[in-house]
């Protein structure tokens, strides 16, 4: 019962969070909408008994990723949305269509038998050493690719953040 | 009524548990500031605060009621709501790291349910601190940026490259202790430096990690922007850093999540480096008279307190002063009179006494050392600080590696 | 306890929100942002999935996409610096030089 109440609240949080990503028009409250969409969804991963990754995904995500969006939104000054010269008669449109699609995909979805039970309360096997011991063993090559990606990462940043040469 | 708190007692004793720490916490952080004016001011050859109250200790107060009624201009042109947010975010997210430190390894057993000295017993410990320590990038960030002011914006934009740059090496550094640990809980990593307990002060993690506890004490004091790390909220360069354009409430916010970012690193020092609760003697039984230590030190420092307070100026100081010794001097004696609390004490008691040794190194930095320039605190981050953190990793795991195999 | 499809019909929400946000916005920067909203309404599915199987391959999947993520925004955010710079304004509608 408490479970149910903590998913729907950390839901509707999530949901809220991401709506207000749409309906903002500042690149940074926006950003701030996303930061509170991670930090709910980090809550629910912790609700599923899933802790380290709950961690990880404050840590990078929130602590990393978006404090680079942060950054850059600061540094390019960037100011409010300006108007777009889109067709009104498509949005008015296009959002039952929209809500449609969607009504149909979580119908699909809630009635598909193919789930096992329940997805949450369960720490069974996924804490941090099943992780780290499926991570070192079967998954080895691609997180010793990780790396290769990451280094690809930072040099093509630093090439792309040169001053052209006079 | 009672079948409610029967019902939900574990609710109702986290809830007790939580306005107590944050009534403890606040307190220590108001009475923080009055230690560093106080010891910042004797290296200085000058007195620190002693006119209001007895030696000063009514200075905090005089401070909380300036910033409760001090007027709090909002300055045009920033964001509105940005510019609330950002005070608010570093308050509360250095408060909540407090509720994962453990202070004491005995529960309290009161009405026959178990009190725990911690209010948030995860896992996950350590790393859900440093998951609270990388959102408060955001509140410096964002309150630089929202000033709509140009030194704000630079003191915001340095402060929080330089809190992510140290953030790596704080993490890092804390791995070999988590290696030989095997466990991300607090608790954990106190157990097992209680498996050395009978090496006393050397069985702790501060010789096999000394690397590691080095790296950790310099990467927090910049992650908390305390001095030589100061510049981005430096007096006289930039006049007050990212929090220039906040006044009266908004700045007691930062200032407190400031202290309270202190105190919580002096707790995981202590923890996780210094052997947590655990006494520096050795535990066998020949020691076992050190653990009158807290009552020798209470009750002379009690008799001083008296003797001071009678002949001290003021009148209020000469009935507040002995007042404060008496009770000194009752606990003291009580925890004499009372084995088992006397027991119960010493965990508590040794924490807190390295809680206040970090918290004093802290402040005999910030009166003896100057500041690094921008550009040497960056490259003493990258390309000093992070290397030797890596290196103590693989240090310690390949010694590790190395006891396992010989057995 | 919470069923695993509660879990999939948010993430199908918040997935279905970042699309919106991609075809609808025109600042370089929320658009990029609404693609960091569909990775993580993804990594929602995958840690649903691992708690329903009790297997801990979602969660080191969920790993790796936070990484690629990370590579991504970095390199991406280098190239809105110079588009930016390049065109004086952060509106996509702005990048049209190979327009007909």
């Amino acid at each position: 019962m408490t479970a149910l109440v903590i998913f729907f609240v950390l839901a509707a949080l999530a949901v809220l969070g991401a709506l207000n990503l749409i309906v903002q028009r500042h690149p940074i409250h926006s950003a701030l909408s996303l930061i509170v969409v991670m930090v709910a969804l980090a809550a629910l991963y912790l609700s599923m008994g899933a802790d380290f990754v709950a961690a990880v995904q404050i840590i990078v995500y929130g602590g990393a990723i978006m404090v680079l969006f942060v950054f850059v939104i600061m540094l390019l000054n960037a100011g409010v949305e300006e108007r777009t010269n889109a067709s009104k008669l498509a949005g008015i449109a296009g959002i039952p269509l929209a809500v449609a699609l969607l009504g149909f995909l979580a119908a699909a979805i809630a009635r598909s038998p193919g789930s096992p039970e329940a997805a949450s309360q369960t720490r069974a096997l996924a804490d941090t050493h099943s992780i780290s011991m499926m991570l070192f063993s079967n998954f080895v090559y691609p997180f010793e690719l990780t790396s290769f990606l990451i280094l690809i990462a930072i040099i093509g940043a630093l090439v792309l953040a040169q001053r052209e040469r006079p | 009524m009672s079948s409610f708190l029967t019902a939900n007692a574990a609710l109702i004793i986290t809830l007790v548990k939580i306005a107590l720490i944050l009534f403890i916490v606040l307190t220590v952080n108001a009475y923080l500031t009055w230690f560093e004016r106080k010891v910042v001011a004797h290296m200085q050859s000058r007195w620190g605060p002693h006119r209001v109250g007895p030696h000063g200790l009514l200075q905090p107060l005089a401070d909380g009621a300036k910033f409760l009624l001090k007027e709090d201009p909002t300055p045009a042109g920033v964001d509105k709501f940005t510019y609330f947010l950002a005070p608010l975010m570093a308050l509360a997210l250095s408060l909540t790291s407090i509720a994962i430190i453990p202070f004491g390894p005995q529960s309290l057993h009161i009405f026959g349910y178990e009190i725990k000295l911690q209010i948030a017993d995860i896992n996950i410990g350590i790393l859900a601190i440093y998951a609270i320590t990388a959102l408060s990038v955001y509140g410096v960030a964002l309150a630089g940026w929202s000033s709509n002011s140009k030194y704000p914006l630079l003191g915001g934009l340095r402060s929080s490259a330089q809190m992510i740059s140290y953030e790596l090496a704080l993490t890092m550094s804390v791995v070999g202790v988590l290696l030989m640990a095997g466990s991300f809980d607090l608790r954990a990593i106190v157990a097992q430096q209680a498996r050395h307990a009978q090496w006393g002060f050397f069985g702790w993690n501060l010789w096999p990690q000394i690397l590691g506890a080095c790296c950790f004490f310099i990467a927090a004091i910049a992650e908390t922007n305390r001095v030589p790390f100061d510049l981005p909220e430096a007096e006289s360069e930039l006049v007050a850093g990212f929090h220039t354009e906040y006044a009266s409430f908004k700045f007691a916010m930062f200032f407190i999540a400031e202290y309270t970012a202190m105190i919580t690193v002096a707790c995981l020092i202590a923890i996780m480096f210094l052997g947590g609760w655990l006494s520096p003697f050795p535990a066998t039984p020949f020691w076992n008279f050190t653990h009158y230590l807290p009552s020798v030190i209470l009750i002379p420092f009690g008799l001083w307190v008296i003797w001071d307070g009678i002949r001290y100026e003021t009148i209020f100081g000469r009935l507040v002063l002995p007042g404060i010794g008496t009770a000194m001097i009752a606990i003291g004696a009580a925890l004499i009179v009372f084995p088992a609390a006397n027991e119960f004490i010493q965990g508590p008691f040794w924490l807190l006494s390295k809680i206040l040794f970090f918290l004093f190194v802290y402040v005999w930095l910030r009166g003896t050392l100057p500041r690094f320039r921008y550009d040497q605190l960056m490259s003493f981050g990258w390309k000093l600080l992070l290397p030797v953190s890596i290196a103590n990793v693989v240090i310690t795991a390949f010694i590790m590696l190395l006891l396992r195999s010989g057995k | 306890m919470v069923p695993t499809n509660y879990y999939l019909i948010l993430s199908a929400i918040l997935f279905g929100l970042g699309v919106v946000g991609f075809v609808f916005k025109r600042d370089i920067i929320t658009i990029f942002m609404s693609i960091e909203l569909m990775l993580n309404a993804v990594n929602l599915a995958f840690v649903a999935f691992s708690q329903a199987r009790h297997q801990a391959d979602g969660q080191v999947f969920v790993l790796f996409v936070i990484v690629v993520a990370a590579a991504e925004a970095a390199v991406g955010l280098g190239i809105i610096i110079l588009t930016a710079r390049n065109r004086q304004s952060l509106n996509v509608e702005k990048v049209d030089l190979l327009k007909l």
